[in-house]
């Protein structure tokens, strides 16, 4: 009797949890597939349109190319479609030297500001973590607050102080330290400065992160046992914040290397980016698959980079739990 | 601890901090500039701003730009959510490394790729450039940060409170709206302030995507920087600065309040 009670319970409490439990997987469902979906859709889809325009005769018209490999055409018409594929985009990127000048320029560029960036973002991050605790979040906090203002503005507050009439030429005018203003706006050097001071944050906050997590009884002991500070510091701390400084930099060097505004607004017309490149090619030429390729060439070369990124993330995400 | 935060430290903290602010802040000094050159000083006015609120292109690309900010981060944070989610609870499904993948390249792919993919996208599937499009482009780029910065919390929440929830009856949906997001609500609103800020500050995407029509502020700043540095520059900066720290602000405080609030309960509840 109680045999049939119990199993009528439980009978009576599978099919209330039934409906609730086709419920949950509709929702699990919907949860994965909306971000998922929209992702692939405006993500991973335009890369893909990107690859097939840059395989696409230029044409005097809206939009401004002859399009092939259209799908709609079926399997014959995707065959008739590959005849027709041309690399001439590709062919053109290599036979021209200013793209090819333009891509190794953006690299040692967005290379050389990384490391300036480290050199500048290492103490800061360091002064922070060591810090007392109590003023910790504020530091935070002002380190944060730049990079919610406005890039462009951030940008554009450079051109006045490194114009050859600017700020920074009128106070070393007065105070003697030169006799000529410097030329520094439309340079390589005022490049370095755009890039180290607006993407500092993104080097401080991961470098503070690994340091803030460091065990400093470790460089205590390397001293009592007469180990000197800058000895400790390469044998100890900065092995230990690794994972920070491969974060920061990857942060700062692959968006470094497509870089628009900071080499179009302090670099001038004769400074050399692959951003500006593309940016000119699409707006001012309005070629479209020339510009397409560019895109596709960048994206080639940032692959390496970005995937390290991806599985640094990974990572991180896996010791979070 | 406090004896070995030494000079150098606090040097190199000054120095740093100097570095980042000092530009802003002659930025804003000088949108008060009496002289209509940017880099010398003739004296107190704020005639910049006046002349700003007549100047209607400005205008009609601040409204614009406040729209698409705002839909976009409110969409963003949605779709940002779901996708921290995802990341979070479902370790095992078809395509998750695919998914992680285009959660976290955003984050680092230079913008004129994505803005150049996107409108080669809208172009393909015959939508007019203009407001809608760059919304879309707009949540496309900033859900993604959404989604790291909800992420983040997700990670250290307590999950033992779902399952207490769940084992005293309340169906996962419930659990989930009457649980889950009060708690990772702090880290929901600052992604949603981050998404808004992205959109608020994006050149390069907005340039790509936007038609006649949409011309955002930040495309108007830039078409008159090329021309020359003005105070009026200036001075529209200096107010959009003085928005974003306002929030800003009034986000920390409120965060603050509501920890402070959350540590007085677990002691109290520790009391009994």
């Amino acid at each position: 009797m109680t045999n049939i009670a119990a199993a009528a319970c439980s009978s009576a409490e599978t099919a209330a949890q039934l409906p609730t439990r086709l419920a949950k997987g509709f929702v699990d469902r919907l949860v994965i597939i909306i971000p998922y979906l929209w992702l692939l859709f405006f993500f991973l889809v335009p890369f893909i349109i990107v690859f097939k325009i840059s395989l696409s005769q230029t044409a005097i018209s809206m939009p401004p190319y002859t399009p092939v490999l259209d799908f709609g055409d079926g399997i014959s018409g995707l065959f008739a479609g590959f005849r027709e594929l041309n690399f001439d985009n590709y062919t053109w990127l290599t036979q021209d030297a200013l793209y090819f000048n333009a891509y190794v320029t953006s690299l040692i560029i967005a290379g050389i500001s990384t490391v300036l960036t480290l050199i500048v973002g290492y103490p800061i991050a360091y002064g922070m973590a060591r810090a007392p605790a109590t003023i910790r979040p504020t530091l935070l906090m002002l380190v944060i607050l730049p990079f919610w203002t406005s890039f462009l503005i951030r940008v554009y507050a450079w051109i006045g102080i490194l114009k050859p009439e600017g700020l920074l030429n009128q106070v070393l005018l007065a105070t003697g330290l030169i006799s000529q203003p410097l030329v520094i706006l439309n340079t390589y050097t005022a490049i370095f400065i755009g890039i180290v001071y607006s993407y500092l944050p993104f080097m401080v906050l991961p470098l503070y992160s690994s340091l803030e997590k460091m065990d400093y009884s470790l460089i205590e002991a390397a001293q009592d046992l007469g180990c000197p500070p800058i000895g400790a510091f390469w044998k100890i701390t900065f092995p230990l914040s690794l994972p920070g400084v491969i974060a920061g930099c990857l942060l700062v060097f692959i968006p470094a290397v497509g870089e628009f505004v900071i080499p179009d607004l302090l670099g001038g017309s004769q400074t050399l980016m692959i951003g500006k490149t593309l940016w000119n090619e699409f707006f001012a030429n309005r070629d479209w698959p020339v510009s397409s390729a560019v895109a596709v060439i960048l994206l080639l070369v940032l692959t390496v980079p970005i995937m390290f990124f991806q599985q640094a993330q990974a990572k991180a995400q896996e010791q979070g739990k | 601890m406090n004896a070995t935060w030494s000079r150098f430290n606090i040097s190199s903290i000054v120095l740093g901090f100097a570095f980042l602010y000092l530009p802003i802040v002659l930025l804003i000094v000088f949108s008060f500039n009496e002289s209509k050159l940017v880099t010398v000083w003739g004296g107190f006015s704020t005639k910049w701003y006046v002349s700003l609120f007549h100047n209607q292109g400005l205008m009609d690309a601040t409204w614009v730009t406040a729209r698409v900010g705002v839909i976009s981060a409110t969409v963003a944070t949605v779709l940002g959510t779901l996708a921290a989610i995802t990341l979070t609870r479902y370790t095992r499904f078809k395509g998750r490394v695919l998914f992680s993948g285009m959660v976290f390249a955003p984050l680092v792919m230079p913008e004129v790729i994505t803005g150049l993919s996107l409108l080669l996208l809208f172009v393909a599937i015959g939508l007019d450039r203009g407001f809608f499009t760059v919304t879309l482009a707009h949540i496309t780029f900033t859900m993604c940060f959404v989604a790291v910065v909800v992420q983040s919390r997700l990670v250290s929440f307590d999950r033992s409170l779902e399952e207490a929830a769940m084992d005293l009856g309340a169906p996962p949906v419930k659990t989930f709206f009457q649980i889950t997001l009060p708690v990772i609500l702090p880290a929901i609103i600052s992604g949603w302030m981050l998404a808004f800020t992205l959109s608020l500050d994006d050149l390069v995407i907005a340039s790509f995507t936007s038609g006649p029509g949409a011309t955002t502020l930040p495309m108007k700043i830039y078409s008159q920087v090329r021309l020359g540095v003005t105070p009026e520059i200036n001075a529209a900066c200096t107010i959009l600065i003085a928005v974003v720290a306002i929030g800003v602000i009034i986000a920390s405080i409120a965060n603050k309040r509501r920890e402070v609030q959350r540590q007085r309960d677990e002691q109290a509840a520790q009391r009994g």
